[in-house]
């Protein structure tokens, strides 16, 4: 069904369509909305969840686990500073092979408070296990959302899945939305190893080292094999409702010279920028990094690369730009922006391409090429 | 022949015979946190699963892949055991299974890190039972003060005696106004038994607090640990009740103990915690345990 809403309003309408069993909610600016509708979904009668109003993130994510391993659906939604207190379950989640989906609205870390996008957030958690999916619009996040659940719970990955939307760039903007009947693409849930009370075992006692680490093995194996599932969901997606997403989305790189790589909003405003410059002559392209975890193989030999990094590893560099540095060896140019909320605009964007010094390190606004 | 199940349970006997905490586990001997658990599981049956914060009750179950226990154990990190449970809780509803959710936690999970869990999920009307055995200290970190270690016992953090008070984790909870909250000892086994049962047979959230005396960590010989719980209640340092619905009684052993408690000092004596307690903090001790008998009996007799 065609209507229009916000980011966080398609993150819960995809909530209703998955019809979690049970849903943990505590609210923090720019994620709040998402917890306010699915209330209203479930007082209303149109979602059937049981709805735990817990009273912090940390339990938010432990009421989760307990949920997920006592067999039924769960879905929670976070933000930040939210993000980061529930970080021991975070990894809790993961290790314990529990297919919770989670959206996280990307805002900055305080202090001072700043409650803009950042993905510092979910960069904190990238090595927790989780797979963390970033989206650029409206439509992707509702699709984005119902896809998680599938990839979480299929029995090749079992890992919990985190969807990124950028604070109120994304999350408070209007844009059109299409809804599904999913139908039967949401298999029933079934966790394997649920607790079953006629088949009594410990669920993560003390563990050596030697079972421990093949613990950690089986979490990377999945995480490789959740590439072939990611593709297989996001094809299923496609054939049956008609859009269509990969690891990346590209824009006008085919025959591109310089290609922009950047994540969330400022992916989709890059395109804007792309348009200016071809019409200048300049032979560019964008690419939006959609999967961060697992990170996608990109296909940038031979082009130049201007990395925007919307985060900051301090003592080391952009996120997103190391990354692509020792996945392709290529010397990106790095542009740190947006950070708090930073205005980007396309101009600003296609400025990056035009003045652009290949292995160097430009803070936007603070120390400019420009 | 006597069918010991439809018997009611009023002597040890008729406890089911049925075990789900195995023997050989790695407790500490004379560990009584894990007798109290033996007792509960009993009381529970096939059909609960435990959920349990870092602790020594996490240690007692040993190491993967074995594990002592015949009920499914859900491991959770330290602050998470109530949250973790209201998950469990409400997944089951979902479901509409009827299976026991119990927390078993310590203290230290319970009144200082888990404390914030554990008040959201009784202020929530989570249908669950929690059980907090208090030894009094962290036991699995080494014996370090928590906040329901009591005034004077020495710790390793403490190694001073403690200057404060014991946290009175029993009138915060009760102050969420739970259908039905109790203490045990784990002396009284017949009793903790009774009090599972009931607590089990009550929807909504369930509190149960047993005192669990800990040889290495109140430093006393492990053959005593029955004793020691005897000489708490009988003392009137731990008084055992139950309070269903907002009333109080105060159960069988304790109500002796109240009227003529015996002197502090026996409890105090064999502990090896309490080595050169000073005068001053023995006089508050004793002031603590009169004022604790006589708020129970005034609430009992329903004067206020
Ligand atoms: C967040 C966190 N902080 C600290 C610890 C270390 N730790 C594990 S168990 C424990 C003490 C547990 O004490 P208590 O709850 O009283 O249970 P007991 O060990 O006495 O059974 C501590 C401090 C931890 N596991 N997690
Ligand atoms: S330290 Fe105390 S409570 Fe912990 S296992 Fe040993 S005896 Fe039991």
């Amino acid at each position: 069904m065609l209507t229009i809403a916000t980011g966080n309003r398609a993150v819960a309408d995809a909530v209703k369509a998955a019809k979690p069993g049970v849903i943990a909610a505590y609210p923090i600016t720019p994620q709040t909305e998402i917890v306010e509708q699915i209330a209203e979904y479930v007082t209303a009668g149109d979602l059937s969840s049981r709805y735990i109003p817990v009273e912090s993130e940390h339990s938010a994510m432990a009421a989760c686990i307990g949920a997920s391993v006592g067999g039924v659906r769960t879905f929670t939604a976070t933000s930040s500073h939210g993000l980061l207190y529930m970080h021991e379950m975070v990894h809790w989640a993961a290790g314990a092979r529990l297919p919770i989906v989670m959206a996280n609205v990307n805002r900055a870390l305080g202090p001072g408070w700043n409650t803009w996008a950042e993905h510092t957030d979910a960069f904190s958690q990238r090595d927790t296990g989780w797979l963390q999916v970033f989206v650029g619009t409206v439509q992707e996040a509702y699709d984005a959302t119902l896809m998680a659940f599938k990839i979480a719970e299929d029995e090749r990955v079992l890992l919990p899945v985190m969807v990124n939307l950028d604070g109120f760039t994304l999350s408070h903007i209007t844009q059109s939305l299409d809804t599904v009947e999913i139908g039967d693409f949401l298999p029933p849930f079934h966790l394997p190893h649920a607790i079953d009370t006629a088949n009594p075992l410990g669920y993560g006692p003390m563990t050596g080292p030697a079972d421990h680490f093949r613990f950690r093995w089986d979490i990377e194996r999945s995480m490789r094999d959740s590439r072939g599932v990611i593709t297989e969901v996001e094809h299923e997606f496609a054939e049956r409702f008609g859009r269509s997403y990969g690891p990346t989305e590209d824009y006008r790189c085919e025959d591109a010279d310089v290609v922009v790589v950047a994540m969330g909003t400022l992916g989709k405003e890059a395109e804007v920028a792309i348009d200016r410059l071809r019409d200048e002559g300049i032979k560019a392209g964008s690419m939006r990094l959609r999967w961060f975890r697992p990170f996608p193989d990109l296909d940038l030999a031979g082009r130049e690369v201007v990395v925007i990094d919307r985060d900051y590893s301090f003592g080391f560099g952009g996120v997103v730009a190391h990354s692509i540095k020792s996945k392709t060896g290529i010397q990106p140019y790095s542009v740190i922006a947006g950070l708090g909320g930073q205005e980007v605009t396309y101009n600003d964007i296609a400025d990056f391409v035009r003045n652009r010094h290949p292995g160097e390190e430009m803070w936007f606004g603070v120390n400019d090429h420009v | 022949m006597t069918d010991i199940n439809a018997r009611s349970v009023t002597n040890l006997s008729a406890i089911p015979k049925e075990e789900y905490l195995y023997k050989c586990t790695s407790a500490c001997a004379g560990c009584s946190s894990s007798l109290c658990l033996r007792y509960v599981l009993k009381a529970a049956g096939s059909d609960s699963v435990l959920v349990v914060p870092a602790c020594c009750t996490s240690v007692i179950q040993g190491i993967y892949p074995g594990t002592a226990m015949n009920v499914p154990v859900y491991n959770v990190a330290f602050a998470a055991a109530a949250a973790c449970a209201s998950g469990m809780s409400e997944a089951f509803a979902a479901m509409g299974r009827e299976t026991n959710v119990i927390v078993y936690a310590g203290d230290g999970g319970t009144v200082d890190i888990g404390i914030q869990a554990l008040s959201g999920a009784f202020e929530r009307g989570t249908n669950f039972l929690y059980i907090c055995y208090d030894n009094e200290a962290y036991g699995n970190t080494g014996m370090q003060r928590s906040g329901s270690t009591p005034l004077g016992a020495r710790t390793t953090t403490t190694p001073g005696g403690k200057p404060t008070t014991k946290k009175d984790l029993d009138r915060i909870v009760e102050a969420h106004n739970p259908p039905y909250m109790a203490t045990a000892c784990s002396a009284y086994p017949l009793d903790l038994y009774k009090k599972v049962e009931k607590a089990l047979s009550i929807e909504g959230p369930k509190f149960i607090h047993i005192l669990a005396p800990c040889p290495p960590g109140w430093r006393y010989p492990t053959e005593k640990t029955v004793e020691m719980g005897k000489l708490a209640v009988k003392t009137g340092t731990w008084i055992l009740y139950e309070r269903e619905f907002g009333k109080l009684s105060i159960s069988g052993p304790s109500k002796a103990a109240m009227k003529r408690p015996a002197l502090l000092e026996d409890y105090i004596k064999g502990q090896g915690r309490f080595k050169n307690v000073s005068p001053e903090t023995l006089d508050l001790m004793r002031q603590q345990v009169q004022q604790n008998i006589q708020r129970l009996a005034r609430e009992e007799a329903g004067v206020c």
